[in-house]
């Protein structure tokens, strides 16, 4: 991948407070990450899971290369676990989502909103969405981006 | 007893179905309170199905359970058992029951039944001779028979004869059937349920009882019966005609008698041949009398049938609230229940209407015999016989009265598939469900007003089909009907990916001969889809179903569960546990030891399972390649505790040990696991093995049970435990080893292919068609022709068996998926926390984290 597909801002996080200062953390190759499954990231206390689906603008077995990495919070809020990277990625109305494997929610992973509570309530004072982080590519090294 | 506040206090005699009926229609609709209620029972027992009686064998209490049982814990709600009522002072409005207790009533209903009938045959109180009406009698019978047999020869049969070829004597032949005693029924008249069927019929019921191993003796007056000259229980019976015939066991079934004994002492009027006389609304002379069901009186006659009993109950409930409802006639539409022979009649069966015509239907070869009665013009049903086919017995009962659609109403009668029965269009009004009295239109609006989208909701709104079931094949139309009509799509579609169902989709797989989920979604799926956590795992299943190498090979790894992406199970901190296999519950002591020392060098939980094997919690992702390591060196395998697959075969130390064992129920379950190990599903599935009727394994609360017996091995469908716990049903007999196999092979592989998401044995029975005699036909008769198709799949299920941990260890690209974080691969997660309880950690609870009792957080470990 160039620098220049780079630039082409592969940026998922949305919801990430405007202008926030963001901390960039080279996380692994983006190689390290199966297609269509998640993994966790450690960053001192704080674990993001990753997702590394196919571009959401191209069909599927389009476009081999445009690989699009999403990041929201590990903790899962319905459970208190720290489980989302080990969810199943789908889409619910064309949004890209992610499935908590203990209790089955589903989240946008481009918003974090949680889309089906699955008659579940948080565990504690935990909200119901996911944080999401901005991630980037740079020369097939995954960066995501901490407040 | 003195009347609490204002209620009335309402005394009903007598705790059978009739009695259970009027209590929950009282409590369902006397919201105020009106009413407090108390039941007397003569029977030590709350009211049970007595039409199922049969069925107790089978099936134990529990199979003849009545309605909620939380009916009796209504506070307004007293049921006393084994407690006869005595007399009654219609004066002073009291009862005595049999301890000398007086009770006071305002309002009081007869519903005290029945007695069978013992007519005066010289010998009728020997030893030996029982009459078919309570759990008792059935329990004694069923204790006679098995002395009998104790005390006989190995190999010699208990002969048994029934006196009366009515309906309950066809039962009760069923129930001396299923004891394993021989049996004949003695009819009196010239042919087998002569009250409901016609003489065709009869011969043709005949030949099917015959079919069944029962003998038939028609026109036969038995005059008498002799002791055995030894033992003095009864030996033989002889019959007017001459003839005689030698029997360890008699059973007498020749009709019952109103118990109208306390109305007689009461000095209410009775009838004619017995039965407390009541108007249209079930009201006795004395106006705070009632009498409900078979003691009733009604128009002239008693009625030995529960539906008209229940529509009695609904008619004074009715009344005690201020309503007018009166009896509407009864529906006597009967259908027998013994397995495997279809008999239904209804109406004017012996065409006894002026002018009435007959169309009848006849197939001596198969033992099919059908009749509709007709009016003179040949379109008003009036009546029906049906024997060897009760299919049209559904749809057409509750059009009794109504004119037939179309010119030929032996269209009717024709094979099921022989086509041109035109549509019924079933009038509102019509009776569906005659056990509980629900009519058509109710069923439809259940589904117009209250929003029912299925059979099982329909059920809990209307009780329709809750009794005996006869009904739900017309239920189930109705309610398809009606939701098309409204417009409302059935759905089957899996998700917003996939319109077809599970098993659409498994079988267009199958037979599109696909191998990845990006095929099968591009293929079937909705255009453009990448699917989703529902539809992924379900196809998931279908591939490992049809053989597709490893779970976590390729793009099928991204369609796992967590479970299965990590072959182990999810546990709520977000660490997992692990279980090794021990095929019927068999295991070493160096695997014991190997076990325990695993779970102790990385600090685990341990906990034996219900499914006789070792859980150990509380491992780590990044651990459990370790893990696994030192048990597959030892020989373990995968025991997929986390799959939608075979679970455990459990079993009983059977004849090896046992005492009592009469088959080796532990090498039967160990190769019955081996057999079926990894084998994907719907749904877990799990077996159980008990080498003698003990039934230690509990093998009849899994999906399959084998239970041995001395001649090979009983295999019993459908059982689980979980949230709706369910007996397994009996699906065949004294099967071989090789038998056993091929039935189960096939039971599982019609399972696998058919049942729906998620959707465990028991209710994937109820919804094949014909229920568990539709699956007996499909995979013991090969009725569908596919048990070559299934035989194959699961030999090649068989042959490509492996142990998909060892597959993981053996692959560095499948190993690299257990790193706990893609930045620190060997990190543990520094969330979790544990304390210790009983000598072993368990996770610490938010309070105790709060609290900072924490003994250890995730690094902790004990590992030498």
């Amino acid at each position: 991948m160039s620098s220049d597909d780079m630039s082409e801002a592969q940026v998922a996080g949305t919801t990430l407070v405007s202008d926030a200062p963001v901390r960039w953390e080279r996380v692994c190759l983006l190689s390290d990450l199966f297609p269509e499954r998640g993994a966790a990231a450690l960053f001192g206390d704080v674990q993001v899971a990753l997702f590394r689906l196919p571009d959401a603008s191209t069909a599927p077995g389009q476009g081999a290369d445009g690989a699009q990495v999403y990041a929201v919070q590990n903790l899962d809020p319905f459970s208190g676990a720290h489980v989302m990277s080990r969810g199943i990625v789908g889409t619910r109305g064309g949004v890209p989502t992610v499935a908590a494997p203990v209790y089955k929610q589903v989240f946008s992973l481009i918003t974090g909103e949680c889309l089906v509570a699955a008659d579940k309530t948080p565990k504690g004072d935990l909200p119901p969405n996911l944080t999401t982080y901005p991630v980037e590519i740079r020369d097939g090294v995954v960066h995501v981006g901490l407040p | 007893m003195v009347n609490s506040g204002d209620s009335q206090h309402l005394v009903v005699i007598g705790g059978g179905m009739v009695a259970q009926r009027l209590v929950e229609a009282l409590r369902a609709r006397d919201d105020a309170g009106r009413y407090r209620v108390t039941v007397f029972a003569e029977e030590p027992r709350a009211p049970y199905d007595r039409v199922g009686l049969t069925r107790w064998f089978d099936e134990g209490p529990e199979g003849i359970a009545l309605g909620d049982p939380a009916l009796w814990a209504d506070p307004l709600v007293t049921l006393h058992t084994d407690r006869k009522i005595e007399s009654i002072d219609r004066e002073a409005k009291t009862v005595t029951d049999r301890l000398g207790h007086v009770h006071l009533y305002d309002e009081l209903v007869l519903a005290t039944g029945s007695n069978a009938a013992m007519p005066p045959i010289p010998g009728n109180d020997l030893p030996g001779v029982f009459v078919y009406r309570t759990i008792d009698d059935v329990a004694a019978l069923r204790g006679w028979v098995e002395e009998k047999r104790r005390s006989y020869p190995e190999g010699k049969p208990v002969r048994g004869a029934v006196i009366g070829g009515g309906l309950l004597g066809l039962e009760a032949a069923g129930a001396l059937t299923a004891l394993d005693a021989q049996a004949t029924v003695i009819e009196f008249g010239t042919h087998l349920m002569g009250v409901q069927v016609d003489l065709g019929g009869g011969q043709a019921l005949k030949r099917l009882i015959n079919g069944k191993g029962i003998g038939v003796r028609a026109e036969t007056a038995t005059s008498q019966m002799k002791p055995h000259r030894r033992t003095g229980h009864v030996g033989r019976l002889d019959f007017a005609d001459g003839g005689r015939l030698d029997v360890d066991v008699v059973v007498v079934a020749t009709g019952v008698r109103p118990r109208d004994e306390l109305a007689r002492a009461a000095g209410l009027p009775v009838g004619e041949r017995g039965g407390a006389v009541v108007d249209l609304s079930c009201r006795t002379e004395d106006p705070h009398i009632w009498a409900v069901g078979e003691v009733a009186c009604i128009e002239g006659r008693c009625i030995g049938l529960v539906a008209p009993g229940n529509t009695m109950a609904e008619v004074v409930v009715d009344r005690l609230l201020g309503g007018l409802a009166e009896f509407p006639g009864a529906d006597t539409a009967t259908k027998l229940k013994l397995s495997g022979v279809d008999v239904a009649s209804f109406g004017d069966a012996h065409a006894r209407t002026e002018d009435a015509v007959e169309v009848v239907w006849a197939d001596p070869v198969a033992g099919v015999y059908k009749k509709l009665v007709l009016s003179d013009d040949a379109r008003t049903l009036l009546g029906g016989v049906f024997v060897g086919d009760a299919g049209p017995y559904a749809s057409l009962r509750p059009m009794l009265g109504a004119e037939l659609p179309g010119d030929d109403p032996s269209a009717f009668l024709l094979p099921e598939g022989g086509g041109g029965a035109p549509g019924l269009e079933l009038p509102d009004d019509a009776n569906v469900c005659s056990c509980n009295s629900v009519s058509a239109g109710t069923i439809r609006g259940a589904v117009t007003e209250h929003n029912c989208t299925d059979v099982p909701g329909v059920k809990a709104c209307t009780r329709a089909g809750t009794t005996c079931g006869a009904c739900l094949p017309l239920v189930k139309k109705l309610v398809d009907t009606e939701l098309e009509r409204a417009g409302i799509e059935v759905s089957t579609a899996l998700c917003e990916h996939f319109e077809m169902s599970r098993a659409q989709l498994f079988d267009a797989v199958r037979v599109a001969d696909l191998h990845s989920f990006s095929d099968i979604v591009a293929r079937f799926g909705q255009p453009d889809s990448r699917g989703c956590d529902i539809c992924k795992p379900v196809v998931a299943s279908i591939l490992a179903s049809l053989g597709n190498g490893h779970i976590l090979s390729g793009e099928q790894s991204t369609l796992q569960d967590t479970n299965d992406h990590m072959l182990a199970n999810l546990q709520k901190d977000g660490t997992y546990s692990v279980v090794p296999r021990m095929p019927g519950g068999e295991v070493t002591p160096e695997g014991l030891i190997t076990v325990g020392q695993v779970a102790k060098d990385f600090g685990l939980y341990t906990k034996i399972t219900g499914g006789q094997r070792i859980d150990m919690f509380g491992a780590r992702v990044e651990q459990l390649p370790d893990i696994w390591r030192r048990l597959v060196d030892a020989g373990f395998e995968s025991g997929h505790a986390y799959g939608k697959s075979l679970r455990t075969v459990k079993s009983c130390v059977g004849s090896t040990w046992c005492r009592y064992g009469v088959q080796d129920s532990v090498g039967m379950a160990v190769e019955l696991e081996l057999r079926y190990r990894g084998l994907r599903s719907p749904h877990k599935l799990k077996m159980g093995v008990s080498g003698c009727a003990r039934e230690c394994a509990e093998a009849r609360g899994k999906d399959v049970g084998v239970i041995a017996t001395d001649k090979g091995w009983n295999i019993y469908v459908g059982g689980n435990g979980g949230q709706t716990p369910r007996h397994a049903k009996l699906l065949a007999e004294d099967l071989t080893s090789e038998e056993l196999l091929r039935t189960i092979d096939r039971f599982l592989m019609y399972y696998v292919r058919t049942a729906d998401r998620l959707q465990r044995t028991a209710p994937w029975i109820e919804e094949v068609d014909g229920g568990l005699e539709g699956v007996r036909e499909v995979i013991m008769e090969d009725s569908l022709g596919i048990c070559a198709d299934l035989d194959a799949a699961m030999a090649r299920h068989v042959e490509n068996y492996e142990d998909e941990w060892k597959a993981v260890l053996e692959d560095p690209e499948k190993l690299r998926r257990f790193s706990s974080f893609v930045n620190a691969p060997k990190d543990a997660d520094p969330s979790l926390a544990y304390v210790e309880e009983r000598g072993q950690r368990r996770p610490a609870t938010e309070q105790e984290r709060a609290s900072g009792v924490v003994i250890a957080g995730p690094k902790l470990e004990v590992r030498a």
